[in-house]
């Protein structure tokens, strides 16, 4: 690859090709994946991003988009020698458009300064990783991200109404409206959310957003076990609440969460649900107590509520940490997203269990128990090769267990290259050739993004 | 594997990134949420400027990826070592041990260059900072050339553009010092009034020996008014933070020693320092002495007594004042050693709180570095700088007519930020501004 020559092409301190510059963007959020890049290229507007993808394309480079590298699932891990195409630099909230209750933003944006624009017009923008305070809104559209509102709320593809991409040839293209109905030709926007960067590169989004909930309560309860937890979900559900919020943490994510965070969090149980309402001041207070009786009903040791805001966003930040503050056990932490129906989730959370003592294997437990997401977590350590491939047995049974109760391998973390290799066995063979196939007719040459999703074709 | 943060294993070898416990190393799981805390990855949103992009420098030069050599001793310099990413890290990543190999690695290595930076670190680092008598000697010097107006006479004749460009620049930021040096202020023990509760060690530090003594009179009579006796030896080392931190590890562990041969741990209660900065160092001589065989179990000792001031009197519970000062709104900007390195956040705020007529508020980014950051401000006076007008433009925000602040690193940049920017707020230790309340109390 001609790197003098991308240079050139872009303005100047757009491109970093010295070693030491590059370390650092070897790797993402994921655990075990590391591959050195040729170039990180930092593109300012769509037409850098062009400019790069019209190289790549006469170069045969591969190109690797990447936000602020959180991702989970090696999606933004480069490929060797090829180019990582950085969105930082193209972070401006270009428009808050108040009576269509929209947004336009670029890439680069971090997803929790689009919530703070939102807030600031009265305005809400719901889906919430945990990485929200680092993670960037291109990265959560190319992946689909969720969070921990999703029962209520939806996930990121349920607010993008538009969105402008670069596709491999260098054409710039718009896809969608501000409009809340447009049937007009096929929906390809919803084609670029989730496709991890393996179509195109997206640059600019146009976001919904909705008002802003008047009001927030958030309640702890407390489990001897974690299928009380589990019943106390689905009553509340059965109830006709849907909280916006129902996470569970189990025994050992709870003591690491403590352990960093020191935010009072109950470490004598086995189970614990952080559940929050939002919505109108008197329909939360009613629906609160409900859930209260309901956690009691059900078996919860204890129920309790936060005291205010600030106490309630405590929380909420603390059960963000769960993934990372896992680390304090073991160096590796294998982080997995299995989904299931909610319906569910206790058999789950039950095989998980069993299998990570089946292979011998330290397992701890957290996820959003309102919406099926589980995150069974392996704490490992990388350099133990014979451990590493229990925890990928154990992994493996995971997957094939949720796909045997109608769920799926990945609820939000998205395939990338971890999940790679288990992904046909979601889909019969027909189905997983329709993927392929759209994958080539966008992306004939495979330079966007080889090796996620699919394995590099020859 | 331990289940806490691994510390490094030093017993005989002189701490390094090839050498230490590589679990350290490994413990960062590059999630990423240090990035937005990182005052360096905030400036230039490269990864290589931010605390996960310099581990992972690091773990290629433990496994032999990379070598220490300019590049890095150059990024490794850039770090303000303010410590806000530990703050943020869910893992525990012990990054202190880390940021003091990376150094030590360099020093080692001779990787950061030679010329006028060896000067400054043989004159700081070696020398003033290792002899407390020489240092109070040049602090002497220092006040005859100010007091005398010598330096506003030097500037006005031109003579200083005589120096060197950075001494020029420097020269004006030089603290003004005292007329008296903390043994001259505070005799070496003083008992309260009434009974004493408490019998405590007094640590008066370096720069707050010369330039803020009076901080260190206010601290012994805050102590005195709440019950402790202040045992306070009149010729103190320095705590070897600075050395610590810039790759001098071995003289680092002379002054520790040299530290706890001053104090006779056992008759005290607690050993009491003011300076954020410090006391993050200071806690931690156990780490630094692991190898020592000799001064180990005191190192222990020491590190359990050891307390922030503000720690310190939240824990025995204060006497409220009485008398009040005059009604003024005062904000608070934390040292990141303090709260990062030390965790002592609500403890100064609780303080200040409780002065009758102090209207305490809150600073936007009260825990993000002010770029005094040890020598940063000395060493890289560029981003220092940016970081210097961020802190004041959010202090001038808040209408205080105060800032507290416990660290003389950070005061002193205060003071020059503010004076720059031609603001009239004044700079004070929380523990001045309570002093100052206990004598209204009459």
């Amino acid at each position: 690859m001609n790197l003098t020559e991308l240079t050139s092409r872009l303005p100047e301190g757009s491109v970093l090709t010295a070693r030491e510059d590059l370390l650092p963007y070897a790797f993402d959020g994921t655990a075990a994946l590391k591959q050195m890049p040729a170039a990180v290229v930092f593109p300012r507007n769509a037409e850098d991003v062009a400019a790069v993808l019209r190289f790549a394309d006469e170069q045969n480079a591969p190109v690797v988009t990447r936000g602020s590298g959180t991702g989970l699932s090696g999606g933004s891990v480069p490929v060797k020698n090829g180019i990582v195409l950085c969105t930082l630099r193209m972070d401006k909230v270009l428009e808050v458009d108040t009576r269509n209750l929209a947004m336009m933003v670029e890439p680069g944006v971090l997803t929790k300064v689009i919530d703070e624009e939102a807030a600031k017009h009265g305005l809400f923008y719901p889906p919430d990783p945990s990485s929200m305070k680092v993670s960037t809104i291109g990265g959560n559209v190319a992946n689909n991200s969720g969070g921990l509102r999703g029962l209520k709320y939806g996930v990121t593809r349920d607010y993008v109404m538009g969105l402008e991409a670069v596709i491999p040839d260098g054409e710039i293209v718009w896809l969608g409206s501000k409009c809340v109905k447009d049937v007009a030709g096929y929906n390809l926007r919803d084609l670029f959310i989730g496709s991890e960067g393996t179509l195109g590169v997206i640059t600019r989004i146009l976001l919904k957003l909705v008002p802003r909930p008047k009001a927030k309560r958030t309640l702890l309860a407390t489990y001897s076990d974690i299928e009380r937890a589990a019943e106390t979900v689905s009553a509340v559900i059965e109830a006709k609440i849907i909280p916006c919020t129902m996470e569970f943490l189990d025994r050992m994510t709870i003591r690491c969460v403590e352990d960093f965070a020191h935010v009072g969090l109950p470490t004598d149980c086995e189970a614990l649900l952080f559940m929050e309402t939002d919505g109108h001041p008197a329909v939360v207070e009613e629906e609160a107590a409900a859930m209260a009786e309901i956690a009691r009903k059900y078996g919860a040791k204890e129920v309790t509520l936060a005291a205010d805001e600030a106490q309630a966003l405590q929380l909420a930040t603390a059960r963000r940490s769960a993934f990372a503050a896992l680390a304090r056990i073991k160096p590796t932490t294998i982080l997995e997203d299995a989904t299931v129906p909610r319906s569910e989730l206790a058999r789950m959370v039950r095989f998980c269990e069993e299998t990570g003592k089946k292979h011998g294997l330290q397992l701890a437990s957290f996820g959003h128990m309102g919406d099926g997401n589980l995150h069974p977590t392996f704490l490992t350590n990388e350099k133990d090769t014979e451990e590493m491939h229990r925890v990928e047995q154990a992994m493996s049974e995971i997957f094939d267990f949720a796909i045997s109760l109608g769920g799926t391998i990945t609820g939000e973390h998205g395939v990338g290259l971890a999940k790679r290799d288990f992904l046909p066995r979601q889909f019969d063979p027909g189905s997983y050739a329709l993927l392929s196939k759209v994958k080539a007719s966008l992306d004939p040459k495979g330079l966007l993004n080889p090796g996620k999703i699919f394995p590099v074709q020859g | 594997m331990s289940e806490t943060t691994g510390i490094a294993n030093q017993a005989s070898s002189p701490l390094s990134l090839k050498g230490m416990d590589y679990s350290v190393l490994q413990q960062c799981m590059h999630c990423g949420m240090c990035l937005p805390t990182c005052p360096t990855y905030d400036t230039t949103r490269l990864e290589r400027n931010s605390p996960r992009g310099r581990i992972a420098w690091m773990r290629a030069i433990a496994d032999g990826e990379m070598s220490v050599d300019k590049a890095f001793a150059d990024e490794m310099y850039y770090c303000l070592g303010c410590l806000a990413c530990t703050t943020a890290c869910p893992a525990g990543v012990d990054y202190p041990t880390l940021f003091e190999a990376a150094r030590a690695d360099i020093e080692q290595a001779e990787a950061a260059g030679h010329g006028q930076r060896d000067f400054w670190r043989w004159l700081a680092v070696k020398t003033l900072f290792m002899r407390p008598r020489l240092l109070r000697f040049v602090g002497r010097v220092l006040r005859l050339y100010q007091w005398t107006n010598t330096d506003v006479f030097f500037r006005k004749i031109g003579l200083m553009r005589l120096a060197p460009a950075r001494l020029r620049e420097l020269e004006p930021q030089t603290p003004r010092v005292c007329a008296k040096f903390s043994h001259q202020l505070i005799e070496p023990e003083e008992k309260p009034t009434g009974e004493s509760r408490y019998r405590v060690g007094l640590l008066t530090g370096c720069v707050q020996d010369l330039a803020f003594s009076d901080i260190n009179r206010d601290t012994a009579d805050v102590l005195l008014a709440n019950g402790c006796a202040v045992v306070t030896p009149p010729v103190q080392s320095c705590c070897g933070s600075l050395h610590a931190h810039n790759g001098e590890l071995e003289l680092a562990r002379e002054l520790a020693r040299r530290n706890l041969d001053l104090f006779d741990l056992d008759s005290l209660d607690a050993v009491i320092t003011n300076a954020g900065g410090c006391g993050s160092h200071l806690k931690h001589y156990a780490k630094l002495l692991d190898g020592d065989v000799k001064y180990r179990d005191r190192a222990h000792a020491w590190d359990k007594k050891c307390k922030d001031i503000h720690e310190w009197l939240v824990e025995i519970g204060i006497s409220p004042p009485k008398g009040g000062l005059a009604e003024q709104a005062v904000t608070y900007h934390e040292s990141c050693h303090l709260c990062h390195g030390q965790k002592v956040k609500a403890q100064p705020r609780e303080l200040l709180r409780a002065i009758p007529g102090l209207e305490f508020v809150e600073l936007p980014e009260s825990d993000w570095c002010c770029g005094s950051a040890g020598i940063y401000n000395i060493t890289q006076p560029e981003q220092a700088g940016k970081l210097q007008h961020r802190k004041v433009e959010h202090i001038s925000k808040t209408g205080a007519v105060c800032v507290a602040t416990a660290n003389p690193g950070c005061h002193l940049q205060l003071v020059n930020g503010l004076r720059e920017q031609g603001l009239t707020v004044e700079v004070r230790h929380p523990i001045s501004l309570l002093a100052e309340a206990y004598r209204r109390s009459g």
